[in-house]
């Protein structure tokens, strides 16, 4: 074995060595910790945060917990509504919700997979109240402490939670809710849905002993009792209710949820809507992503949009094909001012320069709107083009609002990051190779294409890159000048971030926006080699 | 057209004048005529010209004045790829794009040679330089020596008659550029190649060339063999740019045919030949080579004349010995003596008296 080497103070070198090491590493790392930490907030969350949203769509399960675990079962393809249980899982859910003013949330949310459900569930709404009506009518008429709006959380609640709200001052919240144990196993629903009723009057700094209790906690009640086994040590009024109570529900006829939903609007009988809940039961979803490849979560497994809604394809392969075609009109147009940079006098060189860079100096909506003067059909282009009767003064050409404006205005907002990377290559290249070339017998332009191009690849690969990754998400001037047909998918992703709110669709287009960034970046790798990209000598 | 002397040279440059910024003559009236084979050297301090020179004659630099001639043809018309003319650049400009066999078949394939017969040549030159297991490798992978020999041979490949060399081996080591020196000049005699090779370096010009001539302030100071440049210089600028040299002052005071006596500035008479001086009165720089000294009274003329000197150090360098003296009022004036078994030590603070053949000593321009 090795004799490990020993520092002059008698430790090994190596943990010497390593101790040295670490604090230098720590030193650079506190330098770039700011930059780190800046990065990581602003750049690395919000990717992962749109990641996550993509697939996110807990909302579903969030809102309506119990429909959707009865839901579970129900046949999509029967062509027949949900059953009774179902109805009456809805009913309890969207109690809750409508006092949490959830369910409008959650029906924005449906609405994104099937029209109306947002309305659907707003109308709903406000007539879930109905469901208990039967129930509470029933109570009160046996006895007239039904109507007392302490009489659940009498009946429900522990004394110490009776007395703790007769001793609360009424500042901020209630104290919470407290079950005796012996109703929670007997009336277990009965005791959720108040809980849920009694902490969120008391969140308000309401006391839930004088609030008026919601029809679905009767109307649970009134099911459950006519079940619910007798608990041991109750009081008369305990006693009374499980004898009498439990006798008179079991001959009352209560409230249809199945009815009144069906009776509030139609669409509660039809498959399409409890098709799509089901659909978007779980936590988890690729709606979002087979919504961005024109797809839908269909009764079996996923199947095409109708015609007419197929949108984001076209949109992926025009952004493609168009930052394509603006990443070559930027080389064509780059290339020769590149080159003329880098070997013109150094003060004819640096006044190019300076018209380069003239572009980063203006604002990008000025140079978007001053596009928009130049090219339109009364513009400044056309006027010349029929002036020197290129084009008839009735037939001018459409320069913009189309692709054509897009390509043009990105062109010139873009040539700069081709002219720049190019720039700095080329003038790494001596022109002695240029002369050795010639001096072998090449012609100008031999000399050119085999010796020089060559060597100046790297710097279009850095500027093919820049301008197309840059121009692939682009989004202010295809909105202010490509018109409808002109727009790239970034703007898509605009407006279902600020108009349509669909976030998750959003999210999910630029996780594919992304992900097709990094596969074109692997590619150039594979191709040309990322080593071989040169942004400065 | 009229006969000048360059008529059946292979190379000519006539009267040619250079100037990139229009206010000065960066090449002064260039006169020059190479026949077919020859290897010329171009030597001269940094910036006289040289590059400037041989920039005119592959077609890179236009001359603002005079012809070029190659061949008895004026080139000054034919772009730079139709002159088939061979260079090597100072920092070999192999293209780093290419592997070794590529760059030299490049030139064969821009002259639309077969593969087999481009194959065949590129074999054959780089076995030429000894470079042929490197066919494969590109320019980056090589050493500065190899790189060079791949520049030659690349130079070469495509068979040009004239071939340029700028500084070629500036960038390399001292004993690299001695073998290289040696490859050069025996791959050009052996091709029977015409060579322009310019160099700031006098022992490479003396050792390799066939001529040399010295450039300094755009014009040629003197074009002669390196054996006569170095023995007879021409002026006081090549006497001293060439080898080492003692310089001393005076004033001519007699001339009789080719030897002539001049008063030193200290009153010492000495004889010399006369070269640029032609009348009695004239100021002089007198030049003589270390090793032509003698302090040996009995191997002097008895009639010559010698000066008195003091030993002022002895530097022992193995092969010889070199002595610094004071004379005639100057003290850097250096003996070389060989390292010889009966050769003479001088001590420091000895004083001896020195001399010399009268037609070692030349006379020059003050
Ligand atoms: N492209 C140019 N534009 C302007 N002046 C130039 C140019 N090239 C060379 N010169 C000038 O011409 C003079 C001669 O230059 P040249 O390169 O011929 O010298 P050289 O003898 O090759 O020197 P060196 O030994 O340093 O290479 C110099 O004073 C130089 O400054
Ligand atoms: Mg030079």
């Amino acid at each position: 074995m090795a004799e490990q080497v020993l520092a002059a103070d008698g430790r090994p070198l190596k943990t010497s060595l390593n101790r040295a090491l670490r604090r230098q590493k720590l030193r650079a790392l506190m330098l770039i910790a700011p930059l780190l930490l800046f990065i990581l907030l602003s750049f690395v969350m919000p990717i992962a945060d749109m990641l996550f949203r993509s697939v996110e769509n807990q909302i579903v399960g969030e809102t309506l917990p119990r429909t959707v675990v009865e839901l579970k079962d129900w046949d999509a393809t029967s062509g027949a509504e949900p059953d009774a249980a179902v109805f009456e899982a809805l009913a309890r859910d969207l109690s809750i919700a409508v006092e949490e003013k959830s369910h409008t949330r959650l029906g924005s949310r449906l609405n994104y997979e099937l029209t109306g459900i947002s309305s659907l569930f707003r109308k709903t709404g406000r007539s879930v109240d109905e469901v208990g009506e039967a129930a509470q009518d029933a109570l009160e008429a046996l006895s007239p402490a039904w109507a007392e709006r302490s009489a659940f959380g009498g009946l429900l609640g522990t004394a110490r939670w009776t007395a703790d709200l007769d001793a609360w001052d009424g500042e901020g919240t209630a104290p919470a809710f407290e079950a005796r144990p012996e109703m929670a196993a007997a009336l277990p629903e009965t005791t959720r849905l108040y809980t849920s009723f009694a902490n969120m009057v008391g969140a308000e700094g309401d006391n839930p002993l004088t609030e008026k209790q919601w029809p679905i906690v009767s109307h649970v009640f009134a099911q459950e009792i006519v079940t619910a086994e007798t608990p041991d040590g109750l009081d008369a009024f305990g006693q009374a209710v499980f004898s009498d109570v439990k006798a008179a529900m079991a001959a009352t006829t209560l409230d249809d949820p199945k009815a009144i939903f069906i009776d509030v609007d139609e669409d509660w009988g039809s498959t399409d809507v409890w098709r799509t809940i089901q659909t978007y039961s779980p936590a988890y979803t690729d709606g979002y992503f087979l919504n961005s490849i024109d797809r839908l979560k269909g009764a079996d497994g996923s199947e095409a949009r109708p015609e007419n809604e197929q949108v984001y394809v076209t949109l992926f392969i025009r952004t493609m094909i168009m930052s394509f075609t603006i990443t070559v009109s930027c080389i064509v147009l780059g290339y020769p001012i590149a080159w003329l940079l880098a070997n013109l006098p150094a003060r004819k060189a640096n006044l190019l320069m300076i018209l380069v860079l003239l572009p980063f100096w203006t604002s990008l909506l000025v140079r978007t709107s001053a596009w928009k003067v130049l090219l339109q059909q009364q513009g400044v282009i056309n006027d010349i083009l029929v002036w020197i009767g290129l084009v008839a003064d009735d037939n001018r050409l459409q320069l913009i609002n189309n692709q054509t404006g897009t390509i043009i205005a990105m062109t010139h907002i873009l040539l700069p990051f081709m002219i720049l990377p190019l720039y700095s290559v080329m003038k790494t290249i001596p022109p002695t190779y240029l002369r050795a070339a010639k001096s072998l017998g090449a012609t100008n332009w031999t000399a050119f294409w085999r010796v020089y191009f060559p060597q100046s690849i790297p710097g279009i690969g850095a500027g093919s890159i820049l301008a197309f990754i840059l121009s692939i998400g682009y989004y202010i001037t295809p909105e202010i000048v490509g018109g409808t047909k002109g727009v790239f998918i970034s703007n898509r992703i605009a407006y279902h971030i600020s108009t349509s709110l669909n976030w998750g669709l959003a999210a999910a287009l630029g996780a594919i926006l992304l992900a097709i960034v990094m596969l074109f970046y692997y590619a150039y790798d594979k191709i040309v080699g990322i080593d071989n990209v040169k942004l400065g000598g | 057209m009229t006969a000048t002397a360059s008529d059946g040279a292979f190379v000519a440059f006539e009267r040619v004048q250079k100037s990139y910024d229009g206010e000065n003559l960066v090449v002064k009236d260039l006169n020059l005529s190479m026949p077919k084979g020859e290897f010329l050297t171009m030597l001269g301090p940094s910036g006289s010209g040289k590059t400037t020179c041989l920039m005119m004659l592959a077609g890179f630099e236009t001359a603002t004045h005079g012809d070029i001639l190659l061949d008895g043809v004026s080139i000054n018309n034919i772009p730079p790829h139709k002159r088939g003319i061979g260079m090597v650049f100072q920092n070999y400009a192999l293209f780093p794009h290419m592997t070794v066999a590529e760059n030299l078949s490049f030139p064969l394939e821009v002259r639309k040679m077969g593969k087999s017969d481009r194959e065949a040549k590129v074999k054959r030159a780089l076995d030429m330089v000894q470079m042929g297991d490197f066919a494969g490798r590109r320019p980056a992978q090589l050493s500065g020596g190899q790189q060079q020999r791949i520049a030659l041979s690349r130079a070469l490949v495509f068979e040009p008659e004239l071939v340029l060399m700028d500084e070629p081996l500036g960038a390399l080591d001292k004993q690299l550029r001695e073998t290289l020196q040696f490859e050069i000049t025996n791959l050009a005699h052996s091709l029977g190649i015409t060579t322009v090779y310019v160099t700031h370096d006098q022992t490479e010009a003396l050792t390799m060339s066939d001529r040399v001539a010295v450039f300094d302030d755009g014009r040629i100071q003197q074009l002669a063999p390196p054996d006569e440049l170095y023995e007879k210089p021409e002026n006081s600028f090549v006497a001293q740019f060439i080898g080492e040299n003692n310089t001393l002052e005076g004033v001519i005071t007699e001339i009789r045919g080719n030897t002539c006596i001049v008063k030193l500035d200290n009153g010492d008479i000495i004889d010399a030949v006369p070269v640029n001086v032609s009348a009695v009165g004239e100021r002089t720089k007198v030049s003589i080579r270390p090793e032509r000294v003698e302090f040996n009274r009995e191997r002097l003329h008895e009639d010559a004349h010698t000066l008195k000197a003091e030993v002022l150090e002895f530097i022992y360098m193995g092969d010889i010995f070199r002595t610094r003296l004071r004379v005639a009022g100057r003290d850097d004036f250096v003996v070389k003596t060989r390292n010889a078994p009966d050769q003479e030590r001088l001590k420091p603070g000895q004083t001896i008296e020195i001399g010399w053949l009268a037609e070692d000593c030349r006379a020059l321009d003050a």
